[in-house]
């Protein structure tokens, strides 16, 4: 077994670090830390913060890759054998790649959706609906489900407690009791029941998935219930790595337009304006056009198709990157020039700090609010992007799973009659839960964060 | 303002020659004028000399950006890059690489996109406008707070669902309206209501969230109190003194826009057939017509800056104080 690094999933790495990081800086900080925990006092904060860590948990899962050796049964060869890269969510969701079926199947069907002609012992020809290979017919449903709810609730219940027991040592009994009546100060409550409904739920869907597919197959046979938890990877990352990206060129471009002026301003004022009247979809199709040209000509920079989704993923993501600092950009150049008139910057002037210092002082802890109510807006677009993106035909590779490749795959199905809604329906409602959670935070984000709303 | 709007449009040339730079690096970067002949050509049986008989018939013979052949300014000017400028500057799109005049698919088809952008965005105007006063005159109700989660639900849910959900019960379950097509003529008018219904409902959520927060912050200034002191009722307020000091921030959004909505939809014409601007654009990416994707991005950049233009404009119109 050795561990393999794609380039997304370095940057994903680099990313957790850096929020740790933070985190740490934050913790040193009474006031910061005074915000954030203001931040989430309220309930739809923490229900959509915990949301959100469910779909980090699964990209990060989904960000170790590694490949694994293969039992060789010549013994005598000394090579080791290596599988394709999988990720460990490959490897916990291992049963559902494994059973591919022939074509379409509703959810926890045991037959296939569409009528195939068959030829039977007596040589009558007939259209029947074939049993499914990968289900267990002897299996009850209702059984395995209040078997897998009780597990999924009693697993979150001990994670709970372990959580509980951690925060608060000894006194575990009256902390339980003012959690229960929703009396702490933090809203623990709903932290844990949306903590409890999401465990249950993957519990649930996870035991199920070995006897049924548990949100159907797509046209191939594949699970979509597989297609949809290996999507969360791209669409997460799509909203966070691009904006890991922008950010510092954002920042250097914002605060140096507006702290030093003259030809500096000029010339990234021109840069930006120039850029952000390109119309963005038009921008990044180009952009995407000339990257994948560029891809079919190298063909010895990726050795698999894994690799070489993945250097289109990170492509797509330094493309839409280049073409969202612009508004970012625009924000800190009027506030820098804002902040750099206010009275404690001319005297740090006067006293002859430098600019670095200055910026490093004064300016960027003024602009922190700014940069993170942007990260945090932007979220939920990238990632409505990322779906419009490829059905345009400029998104994620083909072969990567995701959820505007589910929509664009299923999108064909629509004229069949009776519909086949359930790959649809699956990469809608993942991508929904996430996109409302990301807007709901951002909105108590911004308006904890931003000064305007103190009045 | 004749002074400025000249200042502007000069301003505006620096800004497009950078744009058409940016195309024109992204595509020839990658793709030599060579490539685009073979494969223009089929990949079989293509000597050198059909390839040179190409270039030369499309001008691609040239140098990039230097040539070094010749002299003087033509050192610059005589040059693919700037020979390529000059044509889109006049407005000279060329062809594509279907051999199809791209001027001329343009004027055809800006007429459909503007068929279908425009209405959406009328609709969606004064609906968002209107919701969101009501919003504001019953802020803090419960009427406020469930429709402003409702509306970022709205604003949750991708916008692909919106157009298959609405083909789906509008036209194969309810058959009230064809699944896609079009017609310029008042008999069309069938096949735009579905995409302007679900342009407008798309983006009603962000739009009244939005709205109302413009509202909201002109609601507490002091002329309002001032307002309500001397007795005017709510709707007055509103209508009279809201609304009218609001107009800055929403023609700072609005007016730009107005240019853009000749360039259409992309995703609305492709799912709903209609043959505008949206979907041809949408046609030369799927087939990878950089010709027509470089056209378009000028087209769209030339728009943007006439709504900057305009915007500027409309301040002197709704703003007294503004003088240019």
């Amino acid at each position: 077994m050795i561990f393999v690094m794609l380039w997304t999933d370095i940057l994903v790495w680099v990313l957790v670090a850096t929020i740790l990081f933070l985190g740490w800086r934050v913790s040193r900080s009474e006031q910061v830390k005074k915000q954030w925990h203001t931040v989430f006092k309220s309930s739809i904060a923490m229900a959509s913060a915990i949301v959100l860590a469910f779909y980090l948990f699964f990209t990060l899962l989904d960000s170790v890759h590694l490949r694994l050796s293969l039992e060789s049964t010549k013994t005598s060869t000394k090579q080791v054998q290596y599988s394709e890269i999988v990720s460990l969510l490959d490897l916990i969701l291992r049963h559902n790649i494994e059973s591919t079926e022939r074509t379409y199947s509703a959810p926890f069907a045991l037959s296939e959706y569409t009528k195939s002609i068959v030829v039977d012992a007596k040589g009558v020809t007939q259209q029947v609906h074939i049993p499914l290979k990968h289900v267990s017919t002897n299996s009850d449903i209702v059984v395995e489900s209040i078997k897998a709810i009780v597990l999924g609730m009693g697993l979150s219940i001990l994670l709970i407690v372990l959580h509980l027991f951690g925060r608060v040592g000894s006194g575990i009994k009256d902390t339980l009791a003012l959690v229960v009546q929703g009396k702490t100060e933090l809203p623990w409550r709903t932290a844990y029941v949306t903590f409890t409904v999401l465990v249950t739920t993957f519990t649930w869907f996870y035991l199920l998935s070995f006897d049924y597919h548990v949100l159907g197959t797509d046209k191939v046979g594949g699970d979509v219930l597989y297609q949809s938890l290996k999507s969360i990877r791209t669409g997460v990352l799509i909203g966070i790595l691009t904006t890991l990206i922008m950010l510092p060129v954002a920042i250097i471009l914002g605060v140096s337009a507006g702290l030093f002026g003259g030809w500096v301003d000029d010339v990234i004022q021109y840069l930006y304006t120039t850029l952000s009247s390109i119309p963005g979809v038009l921008l990044i199709a180009a952009g995407v056009l000339s990257m994948q040209v560029m891809m079919s000509n190298n063909p010895t920079w990726f050795e698999s198709t894994i690799e070489r989704s993945d250097l289109r993923l990170l492509f797509l993501i330094l493309i839409l990157g280049i073409t969202s600092w612009t508004g970012l950009c625009r924000l800190l150049r009027a506030e820098t020039l804002k902040i750099s008139q206010i009275e404690y910057v001319t005297a740090a002037k006067a006293f002859g700090v430098s600019k670095l210092t200055i910026i490093r002082r004064h300016i960027i802890p003024n602009l922190m609010h700014i940069i993170l109510i942007s990260v945090v807006l932007d979220f939920s677009g990238l990632v409505l992007a990322e779906a419009v993106l490829s059905y345009v035909g400029v998104g994620v590779d083909p072969t990567m799973h995701s959820w505007g490749n589910m929509i664009n795959q299923a999108r064909l199905e629509m004229a069949r009659e009776p519909m086949v809604w359930w790959s649809l329906f699956s990469a809608f409602i993942f991508m929904f839960i996430l996109v409302l959670a990301a807007n709901l935070l951002s909105d108590r984000v911004q308006k904890v964060l931003d000064p305007r709303n103190k009045s | 303002m004749f002074a400025y709007i000249l200042k502007r449009i000069l301003y505006a040339i620096p800004i497009l020659i950078g744009v058409n730079l940016i195309t024109f690096m992204l595509f020839f970067m990658v793709n030599s004028p060579d490539d685009m002949a073979r494969v223009q050509l089929g990949a079989k049986q293509v000597t050198p000399k059909m390839i040179e008989a190409w270039k030369e018939e499309r001008g691609y013979d040239k140098p990039l950006f230097i040539n070094h052949d010749a002299s003087g300014v033509s050192i610059v000017t005589d040059t693919l890059f700037v020979k390529e400028s000059v044509k889109l500057f006049t407005f000279d799109f060329g062809v594509s690489d279907s051999n199809r005049n791209i001027g001329a698919d343009i004027q055809v088809r800006m007429g459909p996109s503007l068929g279908i952008a425009l209405p959406t965005f009328m609709i969606a105007l004064i609906t968002n406008i209107s919701l969101a006063l009501l919003l504001v005159l019953f802020r803090g109700s419960v009427l406020d707070t469930s429709m402003m989660i409702v509306a970022v639900m709205i604003m949750s849910i991708s916008g692909l669902f919106y157009i298959i959900a609405g083909q789906v019960l509008f036209s194969k379950i309810w058959h009230w309206v064809p699944i896609s097509g079009y017609e310029s003529s008042w008999e069309g008018i069938k096949f735009i209501i579905l995409p302007v219904m679900i342009g407008v409902f798309t983006g009603i959520g962000s739009g009244v969230r939005w709205y109302r927060s413009i509202f909201l912050e002109q609601i507490n200034q002091d002329y309002v109190r001032t307002a309500r002191a001397k007795g005017l009722s709510e709707l007055s307020v509103l209508f009279g003194h809201v609304l009218r000091n609001g107009m800055l921030p929403i023609l700072t959004g609005v007016v730009v826009v107005i240019p853009t909505l000749f360039m259409g939809s992309l995703i609305m014409e492709s799912f709903f057939g209609i043959p505008g601007l949206g979907s041809y654009t949408i046609d030369a990416i799927n087939s990878q017509d950089f010709s027509i994707v470089k056209a378009m991005v000028f087209l769209g950049s030339v728009l943007y800056i006439v709504g900057l233009i305009l915007t500027d404009i409309s301040y002197t119109i709704f703003d007294p104080r503004v003088k240019l």
